[in-house]
């Protein structure tokens, strides 16, 4: 398989990821609350897995052989609900009842409620095990679906990210790949000065990772890495991914007092002619 | 005596190992002790050691329910419920997936381990999540069906296990039913509703009763959730009170369980004999069962007091 997009692909990816974003932005400004900082920065990570990576069938979201993902950092569910919903799996107007009473899209991903969500998540640190899990019964059953887990940077200050980092290696967990969105910000600021968890690709070494660093908004380095990852035999990897909080967004973008705030409707118009096609 | 609840597990799962090729046994660290070494040894393929870490126990459990396996994980009590109720909580039982929990060496007679170790909160926290089932086997007869209904069932389940050998109740032939109580013994004038180490101790206290002209029901309790809500309205309509006996704080378990029947359905005089809200020690089995007031002499005074209480 090619490592690199075509150009035709990567004009499909742009697209794609600009319409998830105003998606991301239109639902948090309904719900008049949400995450939209998180969400922006793994856009296009999650676009390049769903739209050019993943076996995953919207006529058929339960298939046993369908390769799986894990939002870790589930108060980013509305660029999952955003991806899935852009990718078919339910209608993109249901976007707009995100957090509303009654609607099945939660304030974090419920795997009961939407189809396509393959983990329930929100509560930090616990997604890299659930992935671990799937990844440890493909192997068990010898399917040959592979499991991506998205991981916050900010979140890899849980201890039970390191309890289930030392899993994967050790049962040479090489069906896996894990990304680190690492956009630099969590909620009271900058995570070197909140609880570092720096330097984050030398800790995954240590642990036994096969580790790569890539621009996470660049699609084809997004591409490669996933292609890379599909060759290491033995061992899990981990992608650690450059990214920006708010990307595409100019005001949001670095700021962290949008980790966790809805725009008004003012700034949503405003954000959404950014987002124009 | 006839053998630990622990024991009855490990024997009960190296048996429906090899008649379910999708169960799979996580353990973290302490294999020996909650016996599932012996699944280990006979399907080395399907154990999987986590290390010291009951979080990720339950979030990688999750993973493979979430794939279709039918992971039973292990530990003590203290950390199964405890350390890793959140995992319990989010990973398993909101999504509802498919995960058995049989936790080891609980209540205080863990023994000389003291109070750090004796978990006497686990049917509480256990039992206040919902989709959660919470089965407390009374002896390794009760234990081998319970794991063997759990293998079936679908959806997460606690059982709480205990480290000490304790008298067989029931025979080869026993048949355990979800969400039934099962009636040890008939009376009259009050019933003893028990589970886990102390049925036993209830169905010595009953006889002692009997020599004091007290006529007393025993039934064993052993699904604490969902409780046999008709059994228990029974018990207070036919003998008018009611003794909980259990290996655990009396906030939270058993007690307070009944209590929730009764005081909306059918409500009688009804005593707690359990731990009194007060952490344990170290000590034997047999001296912490006394100095914590959870014996048949216990059971006794209670059902005494209770019987005055009845109008």
């Amino acid at each position: 398989m090619a490592d690199k997009l075509t150009q035709d692909q990567l004009t499909q990816m742009a697209k794609h990821a600009r319409a998830i974003r105003r998606n991301i932005i239109a639902a948090v400004t309904e719900a008049k609350s949400g995450h939209p900082g998180g969400s922006l920065s793994a856009a296009d990570i999650l676009t390049v897995l769903y739209f050019a990576e993943m076996k995953v069938d919207v006529r058929n979201p339960a298939d046993p052989a369908r390769d799986r993902f894990v939002l870790s950092k589930g108060h980013a569910a509305p660029v999952l609900y955003a991806t899935l919903a852009e990718k078919g799996f339910f209608p993109a107007e249901e976007l707009l009842t995100l957090r509303k009473i009654d609607s099945r899209i939660q304030g974090h991903p419920s795997m009961k409620d939407v189809p396509g969500v393959d983990m329930s998540t929100g509560s930090l640190g616990q997604g890299l095990a659930a992935a671990n899990g799937m990844a440890l019964a493909g192997r068990l059953d010898g399917r040959d679906y592979r499991v991506y887990a998205l991981l916050g940077d900010g979140e890899l200050e849980e201890g039970m990210v390191w309890e289930a980092a030392m899993f994967a290696p050790h049962y040479k967990l090489d069906n896996l790949t894990a990304f680190v969105d690492f956009n630099g910000l969590q909620i009271d600021g900058p995570i070197a000065e909140v609880m570092s968890p720096l330097p984050i690709p030398e800790k995954w070494q240590s642990f036994g990772w096969n580790v790569l660093e890539i621009d996470g908004h660049d699609m084809n380095a997004i591409y490669a890495a996933i292609q890379t990852a599909k060759t290491v035999k033995d061992r899990p990897t981990m992608i650690v991914a450059h990214t920006v909080k708010g990307k595409g967004v100019c005001e949001m973008e670095n700021a962290a007092e949008w980790h966790g705030k809805a725009p008004s409707r003012e700034e949503c118009q405003l954000f959404l002619s950014e987002l124009d096609d | 005596m006839g053998k630990a609840t622990r024991e009855a597990y490990g024997e009960a799962l190296r048996e429906l190992g090899a008649l379910n090729k999708d169960i799979i046994v996580l353990d973290a660290d302490l294999s020996k002790s909650t016996k599932t070494n012996l699944f280990a040894k006979a399907f080395p393929e399907r154990f999987f050691n986590v290390g010291i870490a009951e979080q990720n126990l339950m979030g990688t459990a999750a993973g493979l329910a979430a794939a279709g396996k039918i992971p039973f994980v292990s530990s003590f009590a203290m950390f199964a419920a405890g350390r890793a109720f959140e995992q319990v909580r989010n990973s398993i039982c909101y999504p509802r997936l498919n995960v058995k929990i049989a936790a080891t060496h609980a209540g205080l007679t863990v023994g000389e381990d003291g109070a750090s170790h004796q978990a006497i909160e686990d049917i509480s926290l256990m039992r206040s999540i919902p989709n959660m089932t919470v089965i407390v086997p009374a002896d390794a007869a009760e234990t081998r069906q319970a794991i063997a209904f759990a293998a079936e069932y679908r959806g997460p389940v606690y059982i709480r296990l205990g480290r000490m050998a304790v008298p067989e109740l029931f025979g080869d032939d026993y048949e355990f039913q979800h969400g039934k109580a099962v009636e040890l013994a008939d009376g009259k004038d009050v019933t003893l509703i028990a589970s886990g180490v102390m049925v036993s101790a209830a169905r010595e206290a009953a006889e002692e009763l009997l020599a004091a002209g007290i006529s007393a029901r025993v039934l064993n309790i052993h699904t604490i959730k969902p409780i046999d809500v008709e059994a228990v309205c029974k018990a207070a309509r036919d003998t008018g009170a009611i003794v909980t006996c259990e290996e655990h704080n009396i906030i939270g378990g058993l007690g307070s369980a009944v209590a929730e029947v009764l005081v909306e359905h059918q409500p009688v005089p009804m005593e707690r004999v359990g731990v009194q809200d007060t952490f344990g020690e170290s000590g034997t089995p047999a001296a912490l069962l006394k100095k914590y007031h959870l014996t048949a002499a216990d059971i006794v005074e209670a059902a005494k007091r209770v019987v005055r209480r009845k109008k």
